[in-house]
């Protein structure tokens, strides 16, 4: 036996009945106070980082390639990520830093990347994001561009706006938020003309993974007659055509119209926290009114957009608005028995948060526990203050920077009925033995969901159909043989 | 082994002008340096004349990965009964998280860990070093997660930057928890791709597990260990029983459901089956030079090739697992048949392109060829020289050859030999559904699987036949 073997251990094994033990230990209220007193470990967090935010703005406008300054690793993780949730291409160039990159800095690969995108993908626009590496050694994009633009490796009036968005920061939606105020900056720039109003309404729907929705968005718009310029713009990007033909760049917002946005007549975001600088700028620097408003999940909030628009453009709401918003409560008041009462658990971004437990509220379910894995204080104070506001908020608890691991102990020791969140909640939902309603980004496994939108009149008719035929099929396939009825 | 049938219409002039023709469309520095990485096949070369493992071109859209995805998404990742941390920025851990389909049995957050673990790093973290948080992280996860049979510290690009020193926590941890704590310095930015991750990890398993623990049972004659297979959608679970039917007894695998303390022990088999020669022949490499242990590489990809590895594995051994190789041909040869009787008829004479990683673009051509299928072109993501000796030889004269092929280059490829199945990525995917190009998955299955073993082949058969044969490919173009 050499040496080795002799100090080797024999295996370690577990009893059947320590197993048993240690199973229904972390179902335990001990275990989750244990679990709750985590300081420095992160368990399945539902949040992703700030680069890939910025890559999903990239994507919003037009002939736009998103470029990363940084390691190749992220790219690909990003693009995966995006190709996954929407089952569609999702092109990005990097300037692939390596070792040396981490030595002498990156600016050698940023101009030979240029250089190569430029030449290759034959793009419109560069929206230049960082990832940790140049963050960390300090590489200064700004002087890089400039350089690069002297060498003449950056074609003369090709815009590169670029943000800054370590992963150690923030959250993807930070990073949506960042590299969405300098695409409008740069292209903004100098184009303000006093006076000059488009007329236009320049629509921010903010970090969304559903394609339906900003379409949706789109649509009211032109029902009301309300010429809009979308920023950013994903919905073609990530629901193109499949007729033969692969296009590298389907859609995304003009670059002319977002340069032209800064005449435009008003501005609404309807997501708050993702786009907060983004709204700071405009309402610096745009022409007429801006705004932000909640996404209109549910019944109550879309009437309040459609009214704003109304409102701001002096335009009444069609009949065929009306109709839809009619034919949406009919189905909310004829459903609403199936979800009454019903707990959920609700995981994600602070604006989906709010614009979900505002649907739940609104159709008597009870939001039990919010779990947002980055938020701040004052996302708090807000989603508690939207709780106050209805007898159906009460005893919710509210978790900030908590995750899903967390989630699972609530879910173990005050149980719901369901969870809302993205894919990454089904192990929580497994050991809950409850049903997880895939909402949010990314969804990793299903089809089609972003194809349907969850926002405005038609998306409240979506989301309860969703969530009470599930549990009608729950009751169909667990209930005994003499409760098994033909009618629900 | 024979030389390929050449396949009609292929011949050098051809792909030698088509890789010229899109050389011609880049930078010239560009073009200068993706050129060695693009050669018209010659079978019988002694050495393929492809270049490979060099940096990626900036700007090109390549499809690797980085040290870190190498090392968390393929090495480590897959072992079940440790609790796999994530040390750095939240993104990297997060994006990994149950991306590359590693099934693992055990009971999840009890006995397995298919989670994400991090720590989430924050700026501060950057500016005052992670170290103390990382120590207080893995007493945290130790406490909570109690049955672990270690824990593994993979660092991502900041951690090597700001300099931490991830090994010496783990080492002191290690006493501290008396299990085993592996630090794997595995930085995204270290190295040209995936590749250089699994040589890390290989390094912390040779450094940090191998030798640390000893099976219960006594050594055996049969004990092999499974190394490179990471049981992507099953592929270990439909590997083993073939491999238990001939007699040998599976001590270990590396590491698709892995058990790190059997991992830890695999220094007394008698024999290294490696699967994915790309990402641990370096581990069998060792293991030989110290322990003796001899290793064979082996490709379970359709019945052909499952055959002839069944053979040579046998010629390892005694007359008794001969003879039992040859009773498990006979079984399964009469249910491959009715599977090629099945498909054959309806794939024979398509072609297909390849492009994947480790292992995939070589060993999987036998599976297509056993249902009639030609590849016209195969690459690899993160390969070196000798994947490229052992590719050649499996593919037609005059076919195509690319290494770390771009999106570009690889649509200008696809263009040309309009092949009837694209195999590749995720990324890929939808680039090329879009224009109306049958794709699989070949990383992933396609969210399918297994194709290992006889099992497998069922399974791929099916899945190859209903990508080209869908009728929806019939209706992608608009009658009006």
């Amino acid at each position: 036996m050499n040496a080795e073997a002799a100090v080797a251990k024999p295996m370690t094994t577990h009893s059947p009945e320590e197993i048993e033990r240690v199973a229904e230990w972390i179902n335990t209220e001990e275990y989750k106070e244990k679990n709750f007193a985590r300081e420095a470990l992160v368990v399945n967090p539902a949040h992703m980082c700030q680069p890939l935010g910025a890559q999903m703005v990239a994507h919003g406008f037009e002939k736009t390639m998103p470029f990363i300054h940084g390691s190749q690793g992220c790219v690909s993780y990003f693009r995966s990520t995006f190709t996954r949730h929407f089952r569609e291409p999702a092109s990005a160039a990097a300037d692939a830093m390596t070792e040396d990159g981490a030595v002498f800095g990156g600016q050698a690969n940023f101009f030979e990347g240029v250089e190569n995108t430029i030449a290759l993908y034959k793009p419109k626009m560069l929206a230049i994001y960082t990832t940790c590496m140049p963050e960390v050694i300090g590489d200064d994009l700004n002087a890089y561009v400039k350089n690069a633009r002297a060498r003449d490796l950056i074609p003369e009036g090709l815009p590169t706006p670029y943000a800054n968005t370590p992963s150690f920061n923030g959250s993807h939606i930070h990073g949506y938020d960042a590299m969405l105020k300098n695409i409008l900056q740069y292209l903004t720039e100098g184009k303000k003309v006093a006076g000059k109003c488009t007329g236009k309404l320049n629509l921010i729907p903010g970090f969304d993974g559903n394609t339906a929705n900003l379409r949706e968005y789109k649509r009211y718009c032109e029902l009301m007659e309300i010429p809009c310029t979308m920023l950013a713009d994903i919905s073609e990007t990530f629901d193109s055509v499949c007729d033969g033909t692969y296009r590298p760049y389907p859609g995304g917002t003009k670059l002319e119209d977002t340069a032209e946005s800064i005449n435009g007549k008003a501005t609404i975001s309807l997501q708050k926290y993702s786009t907060s600088t983004t709204m700071k700028f405009i309402s610096a620097e745009f022409a007429g009114e801006s705004l932000t408003m909640p996404m209109p999940f549910g019944i109550k909030a879309t009437d309040a957009f459609l009214l704003k628009l109304s409102e701001l453009f002096d335009k009444p709401v069609p009949e065929a608005l009306k109709a839809e918003r009619g034919r949406a409560v009919d189905a909310i008041t004829d459903g609403h028995q199936y979800i009454h009462g019903k707990k959920f658990a609700v995981v994600g971004d602070p604006d989906y948060l709010l614009g979900i437990v505002t649907f739940l509220l609104e159709t008597g379910a009870i939001p039990k526990h919010i779990v947002c894995s980055r938020a701040t204080k004052k996302f708090q104070q807000e989603i508690q203050a939207l709780l106050d506001s209805s007898p159906f908020g009460e005893g919710c608890g509210i978790y900030i920077n908590k995750d899903l691991w967390h989630l699972r102990s609530l879910l173990m020791t005050d149980p719901c009925d369901a969870i809302i969140g993205d894919t990454h909640a089904k192990w929580a939902a497994r050991d809950a033995k409850i049903p997880l309603f895939r909402v949010g980004m990314p969804i990793l496994d299903r089809i089609n969901l972003h194809r349907t939108p969850i926002i405005g009149y038609n998306g409240a008719i979506n989301l309860l159909t969703q969530i009470a035929n599930k549990f009608l099929d729950i009751k169909d396939e667990t209930c005994e043989d003499p409760w098994f009825e033909m009618m629900r | 082994m024979s030389e390929r049938k050449p396949i009609k219409g292929m011949s050098k002039a051809r792909t030698e002008k088509l890789i010229k023709k899109t050389l011609a469309e880049m930078p010239e520095k560009a073009a200068k340096k993706r050129a060695p990485h693009f050669v018209a096949n010659e079978p019988s070369a002694s050495t393929c004349a492809v270049r490979s493992n060099k940096k990626v071109v900036p700007g090109v859209m390549s499809q690797r990965g980085c040290a870190y995805a190498g090392a968390k998404g393929v090495v480590w990742g897959p072992i079940r009964d440790v609790v796999h941390v994530s040390h750095g920025p939240v993104g990297c851990g997060m994006y990994s998280w149950g991306t590359r389909r590693n099934l693992m049995q055990g009971k999840p957050g009890v006995t397995s860990f298919p989670y994400n673990f991090t720590s989430d790093f924050q700026e501060r973290d950057i500016v005052y070093g992670g170290d103390k948080k990382l120590m207080k992280l893995l007493r945290e996860a130790n406490e909570l997660f109690p049955l672990n049979k270690g824990l593994s510290v993979l660092s991502e690009c900041p951690v090597g930057l700001i300099g931490d020193d991830i090994n010496a926590v783990a080492r002191e941890m290690e006493k501290e928890f008396g299990k085993l704590v592996i630090p794997c310095n595995c930085e995204g930015f270290r190295g040209v791709s995936q590749s250089l991750g699994h040589h890390i990890s290989n390094d912390s398993i040779r450094d940090f597990v191998i030798g640390k623990h000893k099976y219960d049972e006594e050594p055996g004659p049969y004990d092999v260990a499974l190394i490179g297979d990471y049981n992507i959608g099953g592929d270990v679970w439909a590997a083993k029983p073939i491999l238990e039917e001939i007699g040998l007894n599976i001590k270990s695998v590396w590491t698709g459901d892995g058990e790190i303390e059997k991992i830890a022990a695999t220094n007394s088999v008698k024999l290294n089956l490696i699967h994915c020669y790309r990402s641990m022949n370096y581990m069998c490499k060792v293991m030989e030079e110290k322990w003796n242990i001899p290793w064979l590489e082996y490709n379970f990809f359709g019945p052909t090739k499952i055959e002839s590895s069944l053979r040579a594995i046998g010629e390892l051994f005694d007359d008794k697992i001969k003879k039992n190789v040859e009773k498990v041909i006979r079984k399964y040869r009469k249910e491959m048949d009715e599977v090629i009787a099945r498909y054959k008829p309806r794939l024979e004479g398509k072609t297909a392109m390849l492009f994947v990683g480790g292992l995939r673009p070589r060993h999987t051509i036998g599976a297509y060829e056993d249902l009639g299928i030609q590849i016209t072109g195969a690459g690899y993501e993160f390969a070196h020289q000798d994947d490229y000796d052992r590719t050649g030889p499996e593919m037609a004269r005059d076919t195509i050859i690319y290494d770390d092929v771009s999106e570009f280059e690889l649509e200008k490829f696809v263009d040309e030999f309009k092949p009837d199945l694209i195999g590749s990525g995720i990324k890929e995917k939808y680039v090329f559904q879009k224009a109306g190009i049958p794709f699989r998955q070949m990383h992933s299955w396609d969210y399918s699987g297994p194709y290992h073993g006889y099992e497998g082949f069922k399974i791929f058969a099916r899945d190859i036949d209903m990508a080209i044969n869908s009728p929806t490919w019939d209706l992608v173009k608009s009658p009006f």
